[in-house]
């Protein structure tokens, strides 16, 4: 088994770390090139070395900590509860053209609407506690799914259904072994783009109104503490949990579906 | 054990509010443990009678029983294989093969093992945990074989198993598929394009005509079983032929007349929201 899995890991490390790894690494020479050539002062824009170095500083001293995990638990549950309910619904619009019907209009109109501009509403009514994020976590993060499962249900090949019926599958049976199995490599392309738009759900609720995470660190950061170094590093780690969760559910695709696609 | 008996089976498929008869006045029967082959042009309604026989559509009128019981909804005393293996990519080869047990709940270990044993018998055995499109068409086809026999069906149905090949390997695995049937022993009927193909796999070849399709011969195959590749040779087997080709070229059945009628029809059916990939007017033509 794990004989298997090593050159896996390998391609996986080839193929998709490294590449980040060198993207980095080109960042942060232009970074440095920029601060050189435009001799700009700490507090418009801080040299890479002094981010990294206060980035170690914040983690090292415990203040990055706490916001990371609030951050992450608005991510989780967000994207757990849109992720879902972008399956669920999505389903059933799929299979149903009266729910598609009625309820894609909701659905385009609350796309639609800026979720920026709902954030402070939701916060008002919420509180600037967790509920408040995961809802707009989930809001933003359920459209790319739900599309996704739609495209994804309704591209089913019929034939796949027959067979189902030839072997008196049950209503559930079909959907778990025929439906959703069959769509799965569409709903996880829409899951890989609901997991970066997570983040900034995550980000822009924290905005809107809370006592922590790292949204609310960048306004700290900016104005209150003046400390633009650390509002740097909190940017940098908000980029590299993006990047990570989206190398999550790549992983996960590939553990899922990577073996017959 | 099973003896198949249509009486006088009618379907129709309704387009525009109007009915379109697809098969009309169909009787033949086909005893216990023998195989009957059923050809007929493009268009003669082939693929929409094994779905009758297999109780994945209803019959408008007449009666279609299995030893004197009426075939029910998607009957589970049929196994059907369709044109196209129908593997699920998801799936490896033995679990495909071992699907069909899954869905009634018979224990992992116990359908694994009969899965293994239906590859074994269908010669896929070394690709059991292969993913199907590893595999060429030929032995995926085998494994959706292996897959219909899961439930250990009394009649097996096969819609143009092997359309998909080349003439030789077709010949090689119709070889194959009646020394499965031998060791099987269930009633067989088998749809196809092929005039050969139909008197060497069957004990009854019937005849359908174009739309609708209508039973325009039953010609018996007195050849004797085994039956081995020299049977190609026997005067018997040429005379049946003969005896098919002439009842085919009766009715206008060259394959471009039948496809230049049907092909309004599709149209129909399509814009009447008829699936793309359900063709009772079987679009791949490859002829004998």
């Amino acid at each position: 088994m794990s004989a298997a899995v090593r050159p896996v890991r390998g391609r996986f490390l080839r193929s998709t770390a490294l590449p980040i790894v060198l993207a980095a690494v080109v960042f942060a020479l232009v970074w440095k090139a920029v601060v050189v050539i435009g001799n700009f002062p700490t507090f418009i824009l801080p040299p890479p070395e002094m981010v990294a170095g206060r980035l170690v500083d914040a983690w090292l001293a415990g203040t990055m900590t706490p916001h990371v995990i609030a951050t992450l638990s608005e991510i989780g549950w967000g994207f757990l509860v849109g992720g879902s309910l972008g399956v669920l619904i999505g389903y059933l619009l799929a299979r149903s053209p009266l729910a598609e019907r009625l309820l894609s209009p909701y659905l385009v109109a609350a796309q639609a609407t800026p979720i920026l501009a709902l954030a402070p509403l939701l916060v008002l009514w919420l509180g600037t506690g967790l509920a408040a994020k995961v809802v707009i976590c989930a809001l933003i993060v359920f459209f790319p799914v739900v599309i996704a499962t739609i495209v994804g249900i309704r591209s089913v090949d019929g034939r796949l259904l027959e067979l189902g019926r030839s072997l008196r599958a049950t209503r559930w049976q079909v959907v778990r072994h025929l439906e959703f199995p069959a769509a799965l490599p569409q709903i996880l392309g829409g899951m890989r783009v609901g997991a970066t738009l997570a983040v900034i759900g995550a980000i822009v609720g924290e905005w809107a109104g809370a006592d922590r995470g790292l949204g609310y660190l960048i306004n700290l950061s900016r104005s209150s503490l003046f400390d633009i170094p650390l509002m740097f590093a909190t940017l940098v780690t908000i980029a590299a949990i993006g990047v990570l969760l989206y190398l999550a559910v790549v992983l996960v695709e590939r553990a899922l579906v990577g073996s017959w696609r | 054990m099973a003896t198949i008996k249509l009486d006088s089976v009618f379907r129709a498929y309704t387009i525009d509010g109007a009915p379109l008869p697809v098969l009309e006045d169909i009787t033949f029967e086909v005893l216990t443990g023998g195989v009957v082959a059923v050809v007929g042009p493009n268009g003669s309604g082939k693929s929409t009678l094994l779905r009758l026989i297999a109780g994945l559509l209803p019959a408008d009128r007449g009666q279609i029983t299995i030893d004197g019981r009426s075939v029910g909804d998607a009957d589970q005393r049929v196994g059907l294989v369709f044109q196209e293996p129908r593997l699920l990519p998801w799936r490896k080869v033995i679990d495909n093969v071992a699907f069909p047990l899954e869905l009634v709940g018979v224990a992992a270990a116990e359908r694994r093992e009969r899965a293994r044993s239906l590859l074994d018998l269908v010669g896929v055995a070394a690709f059991a945990d292969a993913y199907p499109q590893q595999l060429s068409g030929g032995m995926r086809q085998r494994a959706a074989i292996a897959r219909a026999l899961a439930r250990n069906p009394e009649v097996l149905l096969l819609d143009e198993p092997f359309s998909a090949l080349d003439a030789l390997t077709r010949e090689r695995f119709d070889m194959e598929l009646l020394d499965l049937w031998q060791r099987i022993g269930a009633t067989v009927v088998v749809v196809t394009h092929s005039i050969s193909e139909a008197v060497f796999l069957a004990d009854e070849v019937v005849v359908l005509s174009a739309r609708p399709g209508r039973v325009t011969a039953r010609i018996p195959v007195p050849l004797p079983r085994p039956r081995t590749p020299q049977i190609y040779e026997a005067p018997a087997f040429a005379r049946a032929a003969a005896e098919i080709r002439a009842r085919l070229a009766g009715t206008p059945t060259e394959d471009a007349d039948a496809e230049a009628a049907a092909a309004p029809v599709r149209d129909v059916l399509e814009r009447a929201g008829a699936p793309a990939w359900f063709d009772p007017f079987g679009g791949s033509g490859t002829g004998a």
